[in-house]
């Protein structure tokens, strides 16, 4: 049993490493947009590789630990937890890249549009990826809920975002190209926003064994 | 597999008990051996058609609860039971105890067959209650082995002695034989508890086929074998039913500090 509990504890570790990583990534590729940053962009592509393999090496362990100890409880849902989150820590390192190589593209020429709300998009989003992975180490049920609080502001400002690039393109067609690599990095950040909801989501399963996946419109009341 | 575009129903593991029949309805039982109380104030509801299971540490009362679920344990010497038990809406202290046992079959932890033949085991329990004529007694002999799932592995032995068959033949067996005089309840100590994996997923296979026609109620140490059988699951600790609940609620998100140390492996 001892040795069970600590193989958790591996898990969480494991977990807790590729977050760091994968947190890290996504503020390089920030950097790389806001502030052309060339070594940023470049980082976040050598940092992929690396968290592909954890990726494999955390869901290898934990299918271990299901096959060889037939979890229950608490000790069950960790594990799932772990293996959804994992999978969307991955998918955001991956969202992260593609951040990277707009940035590459948009280092190019010269900013013609200011860079209106991306900043304050991807500190939005900088801020529900950190509440996510605290809310997971420390089970916090609370810090959680507000992560999924925080999506329809993104979504918001990701329209908002949506209707001045396209006024861009249409006062001036040469923006057009600009303005297409700045909407696929605001659509990027938008889904690292929403891999954040999946692992607040996972957490909220976690801690309170409670499924509120897809449930938006009912959302307040079904994490109460 | 079905093909795309068909519509499959819903896989939820966690469906609510479904409404239906109470077959034992259990209230403020409480049960001494001498001064020792063994059950304290248990209430419950044992649905008909359904597979209920206890679980809980060694002398928590599980295997005590089950023997009084049909009058078992009046044979321990100094013991006695408050509350009520009722079957179907009667009380069992008001039937004739061996009329209870034969609406409440039970299986033990140890296959426990008759130096008989094969044959004479299962025959037993009909001949003694005069439920069969000689020309229906064959018959009713090879449903019961049929419904064990042993039909196939004895029906050119019939006449050889029980004691013959494997440990995993012989539980059955004893299925068979609580079985022939078609109980409404079939109890079941740890049935599997002394069988190999192979045997022990023939008993479980056996547990859903039966279900269609019979209310199980087992009790079992193996929690993944509870996991794997039984619709609800009742938790046990020192006398006391600490939860009772669907089984994937169990053991996915019991509501209770105790179940959940229990089934995590973290008790005591």
């Amino acid at each position: 049993m001892r040795h069970f509990v600590e193989e958790l504890e591996q898990l969480k570790t494991k977990l807790l490493e590729m977050s760091a990583i994968v947190e890290s990534s996504i503020q390089r590729s920030i950097s790389a947009v806001t502030q052309k940053d060339r070594t940023a962009a470049e980082e976040v592509f050598r940092t992929e590789t690396r968290i592909n393999a954890i990726e494999i090496e955390i869901d290898e362990f934990a299918i271990n630990l299901l096959a060889l100890n037939q979890p229950m409880a608490a000790d069950l849902r960790l594990i799932v937890a772990a293996l959804k989150i994992n999978t969307d820590l991955e998918r955001m390192g991956d969202l992260a890249v593609s951040i990277a190589e707009r940035a590459l593209s948009l280092m190019e020429g010269p900013i013609i549009t200011p860079m209106i709300d991306i900043p304050h998009i991807a500190g939005l989003v900088q801020s529900m990826v950190r509440k996510a992975l605290d809310a997971f180490v420390h089970r916090d049920a609370d810090l959680a809920r507000s992560v999924l609080a925080s999506d329809d502001a993104v979504d918001s400002l990701r329209t908002a975002c949506y209707h001045e690039l396209t006024s861009f393109m249409e006062k001036d067609p040469s923006n057009i190209q600009q303005a297409l690599n700045l909407m696929v990095v605001i659509r990027n950040l938008e889904r690292i926003a929403d891999h954040s909801t999946n692992i607040a989501e996972d957490v909220l399963f976690l801690v309170k064994g409670i499924d509120v996946r897809h449930q938006a419109e009912v959302r307040p009341s079904a994490v109460g | 597999m079905p093909a795309y575009g068909v519509n499959t129903p819903p896989m939820d593991a966690t469906k609510p008990i479904p409404t239906t029949v109470c077959k034992l309805s259990v209230s403020d039982l409480n049960f001494y051996y001498g001064d020792f109380q063994a059950l304290k104030n248990i209430s419950m509801e044992i649905f008909a058609n359904q597979v209920t299971a206890f679980i809980g540490p060694s002398g928590c009362g599980k295997s005590t609860f089950l023997r009084t679920l049909n009058r078992m344990n009046e044979t321990v010497r100094g013991s006695r039971a408050e509350g009520q038990i009722l079957l179907d809406g009667v009380s069992i202290l008001d039937q004739e105890v061996a009329y209870v046992r034969r609406r409440v079959g039970m299986v033990f932890q140890r296959s426990n067959p008759f130096p008989k033949s094969i044959f004479d085991n299962v025959a037993y329990g009909l001949r003694i209650n005069g439920l069969a004529t000689r020309a229906t007694l064959r018959e009713k002999v090879e449903n019961s082995l049929r419904r064990a799932a042993l039909w196939d592995e004895v029906k050119d032995k019939l006449n050889q002695s029980a004691y013959g068959l494997s440990g995993g033949q012989q539980q059955r067996l004893c299925i068979a034989r609580a079985l022939a005089v078609d109980p409404e309840v079939l109890l079941l100590d740890e049935p599997c508890s002394a069988l190999d994996p192979i045997a022990t997923a023939k008993i479980e296979d056996l547990i859903f086929q039966l279900k269609s026609s019979c209310t199980i109620v087992i009790v079992t140490h193996n929690m993944q074998q509870a996991a794997r059988v039984a619709d609800n699951t009742g938790f046990f600790l020192l006398g006391r039913l600490i939860e009772f609940d669907n089984t994937a609620v169990i053991f996915k998100n019991p509501a209770k500090k105790e179940t959940e140390d229990y089934v995590t492996g973290r008790f005591g």
